[in-house]
């Protein structure tokens, strides 16, 4: 695209473009061979009957219906699926709420702020490792409340094949509700003050200020912060493989850690580029509409930038 | 960019602050407190249970109270964790691992920053044919997920020997940081005067005299938020180590993932729990002295355009 900002330029001469053309070499190539070239690979290595070595056959959705007749896929999606909704979910209200609360004038605050956001400084791994022994119900929470005195106290998710994908958002939670809140608190601060005058003047209880004025106010932060989370929740591979490893028994496969295993444990690559290719299309269904809603946004209110 | 996209958190306490008078103690002033400090609680805990544990011999920690202060301290968890932990056959502890990060992550912050700053110069001042279509596949590049294009890019690498060396995970993470990076920049770029370039260019600057000498000084302040940001997410990064590094340059977090889930025989609690912490040391502390750049660097990677 050659639009040029309004001041035109006084001369273009030649010479300052195949400069500028030459500097990008390394990001064309980024693109073309790192990002296009591999997603082709994996696209066409899908559609072959690849095992251990790249074959170069044509075998249609072969697959795809291996795929998605293979339990452990299916039990990958639907965790994948119940692990999404739930962290998000939980990631935007507990992160808003913090934010919400950090907002009353309460003194501390950049302690608080430090103390909730602290654990997204740590890696998944680091975070998967900590919960794995704080959910182990021999040493763990359920051992130390028992110890305490309450002896019936029972928090065994993460051995429990209907609740270790609990356990997981739990940890994830805990790990990313800090990022939400400080994403939101960012919002807040930038809500005009006049807002909160007007309503003090007509004498609209604080709460109600915050649910129906403050809340709609806060769309773009929570569009953020819903797709960094989202990025984030087809990522899911780290804190799976520290936390469970999969287990107990194939009960908290994802979808990245079915596609690792098949890649280069059970050398399956045809099977597990038929798996990445719909990774693929689920994150360009998940960002694409975000994109666009951000170009078309950012045309619509013009003025972008000093330039 | 608008400026109100970055969080600018220190709240001026002269604006809102005083229109809303400090309320008095109520009811409900208890209870904002009361939120705020089971949520810390719920915060604090995997932290608080972590240093307590990696500071209790064995024997207490058997006993089974988690909550509990150590009753006799000692320091060989740390000591064991460091330089005596083992991962499979090998016994010596993470400090290999620590120095894997280390190597792994200079270099791979400094190639990253400085080819987003040279894209995001390029795209914003001297507008190539065909950069912003290059731009556009770049960022949703920055969505792909590692696993489709992880399998030819290993075999790529295996072509061309940089499988499992050093400047191979150094090129894959600069590969994979790129999108963002050129976008920070980018961005950046975008909010420098039009005029102060075209000065440049009357005095007879050339491509690299005014990237080097002009805008490269001029970056500082998105300098800093892209090495926070950078040595954060290398740091902590573990799928691209797990599969790029090879065994000579697994970096910390591979490390530690091995000492802890391949342990035969009795879990030593208190050393897992101390490596777990030497491990995130380094991030902790970048977040600990940075304040709010770090928040404008995760602010950042959330892809503005």
């Amino acid at each position: 695209m050659q639009t040029l900002a309004s001041p035109a330029p006084r001369r273009r001469p030649r010479a300052r473009h195949w400069a500028a053309q030459l500097a990008l070499l390394p990001m064309a190539a980024t693109v073309l061979l790192a990002y296009l070239g591999t997603l082709a690979w994996s696209v066409r290595v899908s559609f072959s009957s690849s095992r251990s070595l790249p074959v170069d056959d044509f075998v249609g959705l072969a697959q795809y219906s291996r795929l998605f007749a293979s339990e452990r896929w299916l039990l990958s999606l639907q965790n994948l699926a119940l692990f999404g909704v739930l962290f998000i979910a939980a990631c935007l209200v507990l992160g808003f709420l913090l934010a919400v609360f950090i907002d009353q004038q309460v003194s501390g605050e950049g302690l608080l702020r430090t103390v909730f956001l602290y654990p997204y400084a740590m890696s998944f791994v680091a975070t998967g490792l900590v919960w794995q022994w704080l959910l182990n119900p021999e040493l763990g929470l359920q051992a130390g409340v028992r110890a305490l005195g309450w002896e019936q106290f029972g928090f065994d998710w993460i051995v429990s094949q209907d609740k270790v994908m609990y356990a997981i958002v739990l940890a994830a939670v805990w790990q990313a509700a800090g990022l939400v809140m400080a994403l939101m608190l960012a919002g807040l601060r930038g809500i005009d003050d006049s807002l909160w005058k007007a309503a003090r003047i007509d004498g609209i209880p604080r709460w109600r200020v915050y649910l129906s004025l403050v809340l709609p106010q806060l769309g773009p932060s929570f569009g953020t912060a819903a797709v960094l989370l989202s990025v984030s929740v087809v990522k899911l591979f780290d804190v799976v493989v520290a936390m469970t490893q999969g287990g107990p028994g194939v009960a908290s496969e994802v979808p990245a850690k079915f596609i690792m295993d098949h890649l280069f444990g059970r050398a399956n690559i045809g099977l597990a580029s038929a798996a990445s290719t719909v990774m693929l299309l689920t994150v360009l269904a998940l960002v694409a509409p975000w994109l666009y809603a951000r170009s078309r946004g950012a045309r619509l209110g013009g003025q972008e930038g000093g330039r | 960019m608008n400026t109100r996209s970055l969080p600018a958190l220190p709240l001026g306490p002269q604006g809102r602050a005083a229109a809303r008078r400090r309320a008095r103690w109520s009811p409900g002033r208890l209870g904002v407190y009361a939120f705020l400090l089971s949520a810390a609680a719920f915060f604090l805990l995997p932290l608080y249970v972590m240093l307590v544990t990696s500071v209790k011999p064995m024997e207490e920690i058997r006993l089974g109270h988690l909550f509990a202060l150590p009753v006799k301290v000692t320091l060989e968890p740390w000591a064991l964790a460091w330089s005596g932990a083992c991962t499979g056959l090998q016994c010596e502890g993470i400090r290999g691992g620590f120095l894997n990060s280390v190597l792994i992550v200079v270099p791979s912050t400094l190639v990253s920053i400085f080819f987003g700053a040279l894209n995001g110069y390029a795209l914003s001042f001297w507008r190539p044919r065909g950069g912003q279509a290059l731009f556009l596949v770049l960022l949703l590049g920055a969505f792909v997920p590692y696993q489709v294009v992880m399998f030819p890019l290993v075999r790529a690498f295996a072509a061309v020997s940089l499988f499992g060396t050093l400047p191979g995970i150094v090129l894959i993470h600069t590969l994979f940081g790129m999108p963002v990076m050129t976008l920070m920049f980018r961005n950046y770029y975008r909010s420098v005067p039009g005029e102060l370039f075209k000065a440049a260019r009357i005095d007879g600057g050339g491509f690299w005299r005014i990237f080097l000498q002009l805008m490269l000084p001029m970056s500082l302040p998105i300098v800093v938020v892209a090495v926070i940001m950078q040595v954060t997410a290398i740091w902590n990064d573990f799928i691209l180590g797990l599969v790029f590094a090879g065994r000579e340059h697994l970096p910390m977090t591979v490390q530690l993932n091995n000492v802890i889930n391949t342990t035969t025989g009795e879990r030593l609690y208190n050393v897992n729990m101390a490596a777990t912490i030497l491990t995130s040391l380094v991030p902790l502390l970048v977040y600990l002295l940075s304040g709010r750049w770090f928040v404008r660097g995760i602010a950042a990677g959330a892809v503005k355009g």
